[in-house]
C-alpha cells in the first residue's frame, strides 16, 4: 500500500472527476457531495506521506517506478523528498477548500467546474512527485489546461485577453524547457531520470544555456519580474477557486522547478547567475510592493502582493544557505495558506457585491463583523506578523539574506513596511470606516460554510506561525543534501 | 516554577480568548470578570515570582523549540530575573487598574467585550515581550503589542481619524521594526544564536568584528539597528509622529498602552541589551542625542495643545525622551526606575483625563472646561498628584527618577551629553509649565463649559448616552473609575522612595551590565544619602527651581492673567505656528512618504508594467505572433476549450496506461 501512495494522490482526484462529469450538473447536490468526498479522499491518501515520512533520510521516498514510453526510456517514476512532500499535502488540502468554496457560488456547469479542479489537483500532485523529466513535463503542461478552462469558462468579462496573455507567456517558457529536457536526455545517454541528471557533469556554457531555458519557464510561473504581468490579469478574470489554486499552488510550480531542476542539475550556472536572480527577486519585492500600493482592484492588489511574496522565495533559493532555502520553502507553504485565504475573502465579498473595487467598499466590519475579524487576521498574516505563518518564511529569508550580504537583507526587509502598507491600507478602506453605501449596509455576514473554509485556513496560518518546527523538520535532510550537492562543481 | 511562569502570560490570554470568542455568551459582566480574573491571577503570580527572585531564584530556560534551521535553534522561553520581574509587576499592576477602570469608562460602549478581550490580549503580548529569553520571542511580543495597539487605536472603527491614526501607528512602527529586524539579523549572522545568554556570552568577541559588506563596526551597527526599533515603539524623534494620533483610541488604552507599558518596551529592550550597548560609545551617543531632542522638543509642543489627552500624550513623549537619555548615559537602572514611576503617574494623568472626559460628556478640548475642581474633587486631587510627579517636584515619584536622570546625563561622558544636559534642564521648566497649565486650564478659572456647550463636538462623541451637552452639572465619576485612580496615585507619590533600593542597592543584580568606563551611576551612588537627603539637596538645585518657575509661569498665565496667552500667541507669530504645526512632521510625512510612495507606485505600474512590459514587450510580440497565427488559424476550429478538453483526455489516456502498469503490478 505504501508503495502506491503517490499514485493514489495523483489518481484519486483525477479518476474521481470522471463520475462527476458523468452525473452532470443537473444533479447539483450529488455533484457537490461527491466532489467533496473525492477531494477529502484525495487529501486523506496524502496524510500517510507525512506520517510515514522518514525525516532523517535525504533521498527520495515512496518511490514508484514502471516503464512508460520505453522507446525514449521515459518512466513512470514518482518519489518525494522533504522538499516536495509538503506541497502534495498543501495541494490536496487546498482542493478540499476550493470544492467547499464553490459549493453554492458556482451555478453554471458545476460538475465541470468541480471536475476541472479535481483533475488539476491530481496533475499538480503529479508535478510535485514526478522524477522523470518527460513525465514532469507532461504534468506541468497538462496542468495549464484545466486552469485555462476554469478561467475561460467561469471567468470574468475580459477573460480572452487574460487567457491569451497566460498562454503566450507560458508557451514560450515551456518550449525552451522542453529543449533543455531533450538536451539533457541526449547528453545523459538516453535517460529522463531527473536524479541521473543531478549527477551528470556538464560544461559551464551548456549549463548556462540550460539554466536560462529553465529560468524562462520557471520565471513565468513564479512569476518573477518582468514576466509577471499575466498574473494580475489572470487573477482578475479567474473565479475565486481559480485564483485560490493559482496563487496557492500554481505559483509554487515554478519555484519548485528551481530546486528540483536548476540548482542541482546546473549548480555552477546557478552560482554564476545568482546575483542576477537575486536582483530580480529584490525588484519583485520592492517594485511590486510599490505597485501593489496603488491598486484599486482588490484582486489585483493581492496578485501583486503574491508576486512580491514569491520574490522572497526565489531570493531564499539563490542565497544558498540553509535558513534561506528552508525559509523560501516555508514561505511557499505559508503563501499557499495566506494568499488562498486572501482570495477567498475577496471572493466572499465579490459574491455579495459583484465588485472587486476598493472604492465600492468601506465599513464592511459594521455589517460583517465575523468576516472582518478573519479578513484582518489574514491581512496581518500577509503583512508578516509574528505568530502567523507569514512571518516565519520572511523572517528566515531575511536572516539568511543578511548573512549572505547585509544590503540584500536590507532591501528584502523593506517588505516589512511595504507589505504592511499595501495590505493594511486596503483593509482600512474596505473593512473599517462608516458604512460606505447602501450595498454595504445590506451585506450578510459569512455563513457556516464560508466560516469553515476561512476558519480552517486561519487555523493553519496560526499553527504554522506558532509552531513551524514540524514543517522545517521534514526539510532539513533534503535541503542539506541539496546545498551540499549545489556546492560541488560539475565542471 | 516553570508552570507558574507559563501561567503568567497564559492567564490573560485565556481571558482574552474567552471574552473575544464567547463574549456574547458570557455577557458584559462575564467578560469583564474573566479578563480581570486573568490579569489578577497574573499579578498575584508576579508578586510570588518577585519574592522568589528576591530569594535568589533566577530562571533562564526554554518552553519549546519554535524552529530549527541552518544551525540556529529558535526557542520560546523565559528569562526571569530582577529586570523582568520589575516589568511584570508594573505591567500587571497598571493593567489590572485599567481593566477595572474600563468597567466604568466603557460602560455604554457596544464593543465592551471586544475591548476587554483586546486589553487582555495586550497584557499577554506585553508579558511575552518582557519575559522572553531570546530575540525571536521579543520580536513576537514587540509586534503583537503593535497589533493590539493597532486594533485599539482603531477601536471606534467608524471614525475616520481613528482608522487613519491606527494605520499610521502601525506603519511608523514598522519603520522602526525594519531596523530592529536588521539588528536581529546581524546578531544571528555573527553570533550564530538568538538566545540572549548565548549572544551576551560572545559579546567581547563581537566587539572586535566589523560587518563584512559595509565595513561598519559590528556592535555599533547592531546597537543602532536595535535602537531604531526602540525609536519606533518608544516614539522617539523622528518616529514619534504616531503617538499623539494614537489618542484617537479610548482613554484606558492611552493610559495602559500609550503611556505606561507598550511605549516603554523600547526602553526595556535597550536596558535588556545593556551588555551590547555598553560596548559602543557611538551607539550610546546616538541614543542620548535622540533622547535629548525628543525630551525638549516634544515638551514644547505640549504647551500649545488644547486637547487634554494630547497634552498628556506630548508629555509622555517628553518623559520617554528622558528615559532614552538615561539609557544613553549608561544609567539603565535609572531609565527603568523612571519607566516605573512614570507608568504610575502617567496612568493617573491619563485615567484622570478620561474621568474629566466622561464628566464633560466626551469633550476633550480644555478651552471648554475650567473650574472643574469642585465638581470632580477626587479626579482633581489625583491629577494634581500626577502633575506634581510629572513636573518632578519632591516628594512625588517623578522627582526622584527625573532628578536622577538629569544627574546621570550631567555625569555622562559620551559625545552629545552636554547637549542632552541642556535639553534635560530646559525641559524641566517646560514640564512644570505644561503640567500645571493642564491643571489650571481644566480645574481652575472660569467654568467655560457653560458657554460653549452647544457647539461642542468632542472626539469621543460617537455615543452620547450621558445626556445632552450642558443639561446637567458635571459630576464625579463612579467608583470603578475613581478607585483605580486613587490606587494608582499612591505609587505615583511613593514609588520614588524606592530609589535607594532600586538604583543603589543591588536591585537589578546581573541583569544590567555597565562598562567600567561609564562611572556616572557609581558616582551618584557615592553621593546618595537617603530619600530625605536627596529631597533636601534637591530643593537647592537648578532643576527644582526650573520646575517651580515653570509651574509659577503657568499660574501667572492661566490664573492671574488668563488674557495673556492669547496675546503671547499673537506676538510670537511664526514660533507659535511652528509649535502648533508640530514642526511640520505630519505634513512632511504625508507629502513626502505617503505621497511619494503612491507616486512611485503609480509610476512603476503605469510606466513599467503597463507601458514598458505589457505595451512594448507582451503586446508587441503578440501582434507579431498574431500576424503569423492568422495563417495557421485557417486550419483550426477556434474553440479553445474543445482543444483543451481533448488535450486533457489525451494526457489522461497516456497516464492511465502508465498508471495501469503500476496498478497491475501491485495487484
Amino acid at each position: 500500500m505504501n508503495a502506491s501512495l503517490l499514485s493514489l494522490a495523483i489518481w484519486v482526484p483525477i479518476l474521481g472527476a470522471v463520475p462527476i462529469f458523468w452525473i452532470g450538473s443537473e444533479r447539483r447536490t450529488l455533484v457537490r457531495w461527491l466532489s467533496l468526498a473525492v477531494a477529502v479522499a484525495g487529501f486523506l491518501v496524502t496524510i500517510p506521506l507525512y506520517t510515514g515520512f522518514d525525516a532523517a533520510q535525504s533521498g527520495m521516498q515512496f518511490v514508484e517506478q514502471a516503464p512508460w514510453i520505453t522507446r525514449f526510456n521515459a518512466q513512470y517514476l514518482l518519489g518525494v523528498d522533504g522538499i516536495s512532500m509538503p506541497f502534495i499535502l498543501l495541494n490536496s488540502f487546498i482542493t478540499v477548500l476550493v470544492v467547499l468554496a464553490g459549493w453554492e457560488v458556482i451555478e453554471d456547469k458545476q460538475a465541470q467546474y468541480m471536475g476541472a479542479f479535481l483533475i488539476m489537483s491530481g496533475l499538480m500532485n503529479g508535478i510535485f512527485s514526478a522524477l522523470d523529466g518527460l513525465l514532469f513535463y507532461v504534468f506541468f503542461e497538462a496542468s495549464l489546461i484545466p486552469m485555462y478552462i476554469i478561467i475561460g469558462a467561469w471567468g470574468g468579462p475580459n477573460r480572452v485577453y487574460a487567457a491569451f496573455k497566460f498562454f503566450l507567456y507560458t508557451l514560450l517558457g515551456s518550449l525552451l524547457m522542453l529543449v533543455a529536457l531533450i538536451w539533457l536526455f541526449l547528453e545523459s545517454g538516453g535517460s529522463f531520470n531527473i536524479l541521473d541528471w543531478h549527477q551528470l557533469p556538464i560544461g559551464i556554457k551548456p549549463q548556462i544555456l540550460i539554466f536560462i531555458a529553465f529560468l524562462v519557464s520557471f520565471a513565468v510561473k513564479v512569476p518573477m519580474w518582468p514576466v509577471h504581468t499575466w498574473l494580475p490579469d489572470a487573477h482578475v478574470e479567474a473565479p475565486t477557486g481559480g485564483s485560490v489554486v493559482l496563487a496557492a499552488i500554481a505559483l509554487k510550480l515554478g519555484a519548485y522547478g528551481f530546486v528540483r531542476f536548476s540548482l542541482p542539475i546546473v549548480p555552477d550556472a546557478s552560482h554564476y547567475m545568482a546575483p542576477f536572480i537575486i536582483a530580480l527577486s529584490l525588484i519583485a519585492v520592492i517594485y511590486i510592493g510599490f505597485v501593489a500600493l496603488v491598486q484599486t482592484d482588490m484582486k489585483k492588489l493581492i496578485a501583486y502582493s503574491s508576486i512580491s511574496h514569491m520574490g522572497f522565495v526565489t531570493l531564499g533559493f539563490f542565497i544558498f544557505n540553509q535558513i534561506g532555502v528552508e525559509g523560501a520553502l516555508v514561505q511557499m507553504i505559508s503563501h499557499g495558506f495566506v494568499s488562498a485565504a486572501m482570495f477567498l475573502c475577496v471572493g466572499v465579498m465579490y459574491d455579495r457585491m459583484h465588485s472587486r473595487m476598493i472604492a465600492d467598499y468601506g465599513g464592511v466590519v459594521n455589517t460583517m463583523p465575523k468576516f472582518a475579524a478573519l479578513f484582518v487576521f489574514f491581512a496581518m498574516a500577509n503583512s508578516g506578523l509574528p505568530a502567523t505563518s507569514g512571518f516565519v518564511g520572511e523572517f528566515m529569508v531575511i536572516l539568511g539574506a543578511i548573512k549572505f550580504n547585509f544590503w540584500v537583507g536590507f532591501a528584502a526587509a523593506t517588505t516589512l513596511i511595504l507589505g504592511a502598507a499595501y495590505t493594511l491600507w486596503m483593509v482600512k478602506r474596505v473593512v473599517f470606516g462608516d458604512v460606505a453605501n447602501a450595498h454595504v449596509a445590506e451585506l450578510k455576514d459569512i455563513g457556516g460554510r464560508e466560516f469553515l473554509v476561512l476558519g480552517l485556513l486561519a487555523a493553519c496560518v496560526l499553527a504554522m506561525g506558532l509552531y513551524p518546527f514540524p514543517f522545517t523538520e521534514v526539510m532539513h535532510a533534503s535541503v542539506d543534501n541539496l546545498l551540499k550537492h549545489v556546492a560541488v562543481s560539475k565542471l | 516554577m516553570k508552570t507558574l511562569y507559563l501561567l503568567v502570560p497564559l492567564a490573560p490570554l485565556a481571558g482574552a480568548i474567552l471574552a473575544g470568542f464567547f463574549g456574547k455568551l458570557l455577557g458584559r459582566t462575564g467578560s469583564h470578570v474573566v479578563t480581570i480574573l486573568g490579569v489578577a491571577i497574573s499579578f498575584v503570580l508576579s508578586v510570588l515570582i518577585y519574592q522568589d527572585v528576591q530569594a535568589g531564584h533566577l530562571f533562564n530556560g526554554a518552553v519549546y523549540t519554535w524552529m530549527e534551521s541552518g544551525g540556529l535553534k529558535l526557542q520560546v522561553g523565559f528569562l526571569i530575573d530582577p529586570l523582568t520581574v520589575t516589568m511584570m509587576l508594573v505591567v500587571n499592576f497598571v493593567s489590572l487598574m485599567v481593566h477595572v477602570y474600563t468597567i466604568g469608562y466603557m460602560a455604554e460602549d457596544p464593543g465592551y467585550q471586544r475591548f476587554f478581550s483586546y486589553i487582555s490580549l495586550f497584557t499577554f503580548s506585553m508579558l511575552m515581550l518582557v519575559m522572553s529569553n531570546n530575540f525571536v520571542q521579543l520580536f513576537f511580543g514587540w509586534e503583537a503589542v503593535g497589533l493590539v495597539s493597532y486594533l485599539l487605536i482603531g477601536f471606534w472603527y467608524t471614525r475616520p481619524t481613528a482608522i487613519y491614526a491606527n494605520l499610521k501607528a502601525f506603519l511608523v512602527n514598522r519603520v522602526g521594526d525594519f531596523g530592529f529586524l536588521l539588528g536581529i539579523g546581524l546578531i544571528a549572522a555573527y553570533a550564530g544564536s538568538l538566545d540572549y545568554a548565548e549572544v551576551f556570552a560572545k559579546r567581547n568577541e563581537l566587539a572586535t568584528l566589523t560587518e563584512a559588506v559595509t565595513g561598519w563596526p559590528l556592535i555599533t551597527a547592531v546597537c543602532i539597528c536595535l535602537f531604531i526599533g526602540a525609536m519606533g515603539k518608544s516614539a522617539q524623534f523622528p518616529l514619534h509622529v504616531w503617538l499623539p494620533d494614537s489618542m484617537e483610541g479610548p482613554t484606558p488604552i492611552s493610559a495602559l498602552i500609550h503611556a505606561a507599558t507598550m511605549v516603554t518596551a523600547g526602553i526595556f529592550m535597550v536596558s535588556r541589551m545593556s551588555p551590547l550597548f555598553e560596548l559602543s560609545d557611538t551607539a550610546l551617543s546616538f541614543v542620548i542625542v535622540i533622547g535629548a531632542i525628543t525630551t525638549l522638543f516634544m515638551a514644547l509642543i505640549a504647551i500649545v495643545q488644547t486637547d487634554i489627552k494630547r497634552v498628556v500624550a506630548y508629555s509622555t513623549l517628553s518623559q520617554l525622551g528622558y528615559m532614552t537619555m538615561a539609557l544613553g548615559a549608561s544609567a539603565y537602572s535609572v531609565a527603568i526606575f523612571h519607566l516605573m514611576t512614570h507608568a504610575f503617574f502617567k496612568a493617573v494623568l491619563f485615567l484622570g483625563a478620561g474621568s474629566v472626559i466622561i464628566a464633560m460628556h466626551h469633550e476633550q478640548d480644555m478651552r471648554r472646561m475650567g473650574g472643574l475642581r469642585k465638581y470632580l474633587p477626587i479626579t482633581y486631587a489625583t491629577m494634581l498628584i500626577g502633575a506634581f510627579a510629572n513636573a518632578g517636584l519632591p516628594p512625588f515619584a517623578g522627582f526622584f527618577s527625573k532628578d536622577s536622570i538629569i544627574e546621570a546625563v550631567h555625569l555622562a561622558k559620551v559625545p552629545g551629553a552636554g547637549f542632552a544636559y541642556f535639553c534635560a534642564l530646559a525641559a524641566v521648566f517646560v514640564g512644570g509649565l505644561y503640567s500645571f497649565r493642564l491643571i489650571f486650564f481644566t480645574f481652575h478659572g472660569k467654568e467655560r463649559f457653560r458657554e460653549a456647550a452647544h457647539d461642542a463636538h468632542g472626539h469621543d462623541a460617537h455615543h452620547d448616552d450621558h445626556g445632552h451637552h450642558g443639561s446637567a452639572e458635571p459630576h464625579e465619576s463612579p467608583k470603578v473609575v475613581t478607585v483605580p485612580l486613587i490606587l494608582l496615585s499612591i505609587p505615583a507619590i511613593a514609588s520614588g522612595w524606592l530609589i535607594g533600593t532600586m538604583l543603589y542597592g543591588n536591585w537589578f543584580g546581573g541583569a544590567i551590565t555597565i562598562a567600567d568606563a561609564h562611572k556616572g551611576l557609581a558616582t551618584m551612588a557615592h553621593e546618595f544619602h537617603g530619600v530625605l537627603g536627596m529631597m533636601m539637596h534637591g530643593v537647592t538645585t537648578l532643576p527644582f527651581w526650573l520646575a517651580i518657575s515653570g509651574a509659577a509661569t503657568a499660574w501667572y498665565l492661566y490664573i492671574v492673567r488668563p488674557d495673556l496667552p492669547a496675546v503671547i500667541k499673537k506676538k510670537s507669530g511664526v514660533l507659535a505656528t511652528i509649535l502648533e504645526e508640530k514642526y511640520g512632521f505630519d505634513r512632511f510625512n504625508d507629502w513626502f512618504f505617503a505621497g511619494g510612495a503612491r507616486l512611485i507606485g503609480r509610476g512603476l505600474w503605469k510606466g513599467g508594467d503597463q507601458v514598458l512590459i505589457d505595451g512594448v514587450m507582451v503586446n508587441g510580440s503578440a501582434s507579431v505572433i498574431g500576424g503569423t497565427a492568422g495563417l495557421v488559424r485557417l486550419i483550426q476550429s477556434g474553440r479553445i476549450y474543445r482543444y483543451a478538453f481533448s488535450m486533457v483526455f489525451g494526457v489522461l489516456a497516456l497516464l492511465t496506461f502508465a498508471w495501469w502498469s503500476v496498478f497491475s503490478r501491485i495487484l
